[in-house]
């Protein structure tokens, strides 16, 4: 499958990058590890006039631990997030969806700041990037400004990136109790259902709770009434897990396709949250 | 456009349109037709090569993209004089049928073992999980992968790691090297 022809240009910084989206107008899409855009341009799916490659600006593919605040570089790929001590041991929620993202030639090329800009409904960092109430760094027209997680994913194959910005880092406050969890597409490595949770551990007894889950509607999206229901719940108490898990998916519309009902997902969403609950419970220091 | 590439530790410069994906590039300007096309759709891996030295699906990279890199093919890996651990233990396990996967199982196994020298048998599958093969059911390439490995991790010659596969019977010779085996361009090239 041959795409549609195009020109073919590289960025050499993130001002230049959105001074070549400002220059080509619509017609044109950045380029990072091309895992979404090259598949949906082989399918002629998407037809870009001109690719701004931005895999060679320099700075962008870094994981910085400062204090208690993790800073991605938007061009970080999957393989380095799921390769990071330092991401494992300070937010495991999104160490876990960098391991179960694709399969190993996927995470060597695709980056956390494309598989973010692409909105793919069944994408896993969304959850993790909403559980973890992310900020995104964005670059534009403009200048520079941030936006949260949680205005960021805003439907199918959209977020609050216009055309001409760059998406340059993602930041979060440290999040040792938490975990991803997924249901993943056996041929396509997708999530089916995908659950994050971040929580507030006193002792043995949850604080506080945020819990997002992606795959099921046509955003990732956060499970609010799950949330309050979580608070006070005591996690060794799996049953009461369970029963404030119950209706995760019900802020959202689930989706059916010839892998998974509607009714199937929402289902499984109850499910997977409750699991994500155990496995960050399980990695707090105070356990009892 | 005019793409530079280093392939198997030659360089070379091509005049291409940007939408030339990198594996028609290898396979068709180049001639390194142990690189193959299974899927197309980024699903299957049997177009897999090492990138900078790390497993990608070459169906999902674009030539230019790869310019200024370097690229390691399975003719690169070793080639019939001279087979790398990994291939010799494909071979001598019985690690494939039709063989139609078989390079890019092999490029994505060099890849897992430089990562992770002494893969369980579950890290050998989900290290391979970017990989589809139709025939074997995978056994006997879990089986190959932890040959090489050992083989590897001893530093030992390559004809030890058919003396760890006890299980086949008797190893079968070498085939004889040149045509039907290494198509002309690379026989020129790597030589
Ligand atoms: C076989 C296969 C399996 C996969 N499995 C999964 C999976 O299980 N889970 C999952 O979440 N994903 C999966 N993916 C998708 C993968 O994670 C992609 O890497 C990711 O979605 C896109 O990232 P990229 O760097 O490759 O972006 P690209 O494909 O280069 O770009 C994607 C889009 O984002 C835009 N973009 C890229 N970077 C920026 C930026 N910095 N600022 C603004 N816009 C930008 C591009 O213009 C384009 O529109 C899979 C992909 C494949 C091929
Ligand atoms: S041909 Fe590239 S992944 Fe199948
Ligand atoms: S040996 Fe035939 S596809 Fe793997």
């Amino acid at each position: 499958m041959i795409p549609v022809a195009f020109d073919y240009v590289r960025a050499t910084s993130v001002d230049d990058a959105v001074r070549l989206l400002r220059e080509h107008g619509d017609d044109a899409k950045l380029l990072a590890g091309g895992h979404s855009l090259i598949p949906m341009m082989k399918l002629r799916l998407a037809t870009p006039a001109t690719l701004i490659d931005i895999s060679g600006i320099p700075q962008l593919n870094t994981v910085a631990v400062n204090g208690g605040r993790i800073t991605i570089g938007a061009l970080t790929t999957h393989a380095a997030l799921a390769a990071s001590d330092a991401l494992r041991a300070s937010a495991p929620v999104l160490w876990d969806a960098a391991n179960q993202l694709g399969d190993p030639q996927v995470r060597n090329r695709g980056t956390i700041g494309g598989a973010s800009a692409h909105g793919d409904p069944a994408a896993d960092y969304p959850a993790a990037l909403l559980a973890l109430d992310a900020t995104f760094t964005i670059a534009g027209a403009g200048g520079e400004r941030q936006i949260g997680a949680g205005d960021f994913f805003r439907g199918m194959f959209e977020t609050a990136l216009a055309s001409t910005d760059v998406l340059t880092a993602i930041a979060f406050d440290a999040a040792p109790a938490s975990a991803y969890v997924k249901f993943h597409h056996p041929a396509s490595h997708y999530a089916v259902v995908g659950a994050a949770a971040v929580l507030t551990m006193n002792g043995g007894t949850i604080g506080a709770a945020r819990i997002a889950l992606s795959g099921i509607g046509d955003a990732a999206f956060r499970a609010g009434s799950v949330e309050s229901a979580l608070t006070q719940v005591d996690t060794a108490d799996s049953a009461a897990v369970r029963a404030a898990c119950a209706g995760a998916a019900a802020g959202s519309e689930a989706r059916s396709d010839t892998f998974a009902s509607g009714a199937y997902r929402a289902a499984m969403a109850d499910v997977f949250a409750a699991r994500a609950v155990a496995l960050a419970a399980g990695r707090t220091k105070t356990r009892r | 456009m005019n793409v530079d590439l280093t392939v198997n530790g030659e360089t070379a410069v091509l005049d291409v349109e940007p939408r030339l994906l990198l594996v028609h590039a290898l396979r068709d300007n180049l001639g390194l037709t142990g690189t193959h096309v299974g899927c197309d759709t980024s699903s299957c891996g049997a177009c897999t090569v090492l990138l900078d030295g790390v497993s990608v699906k070459s169906c999902t990279v674009f030539a230019v993209q790869a310019s200024g890199h370097v690229v390691t093919t399975i003719e690169g890996i070793g080639d019939a004089d001279e087979l790398h651990p990994m291939q010799e233990a494909f071979w001598s396990s019985h690690g494939l049928q039709c063989g139609y996967c078989t390079t890019g199982m092999i490029v994505s196994a060099v890849d897992l073992l430089q990562r992770n020298p002494d893969p369980s048998d579950d890290e050998i599958r989900a290290g391979l999980e970017g990989n589809l093969c139709r025939c074997t059911g995978y056994e006997n390439i879990v089986t190959a992968v932890r040959a090489a490995g050992r083989a590897m991790r001893d530093g030992a010659a390559r004809h030890s790691v058919r003396e760890l596969m006890p299980l086949h019977g008797p190893t079968l010779e070498p085939p004889p090297s040149g045509e039907g085996i290494i198509p002309p361009q690379f026989q020129e090239a790597g030589r």
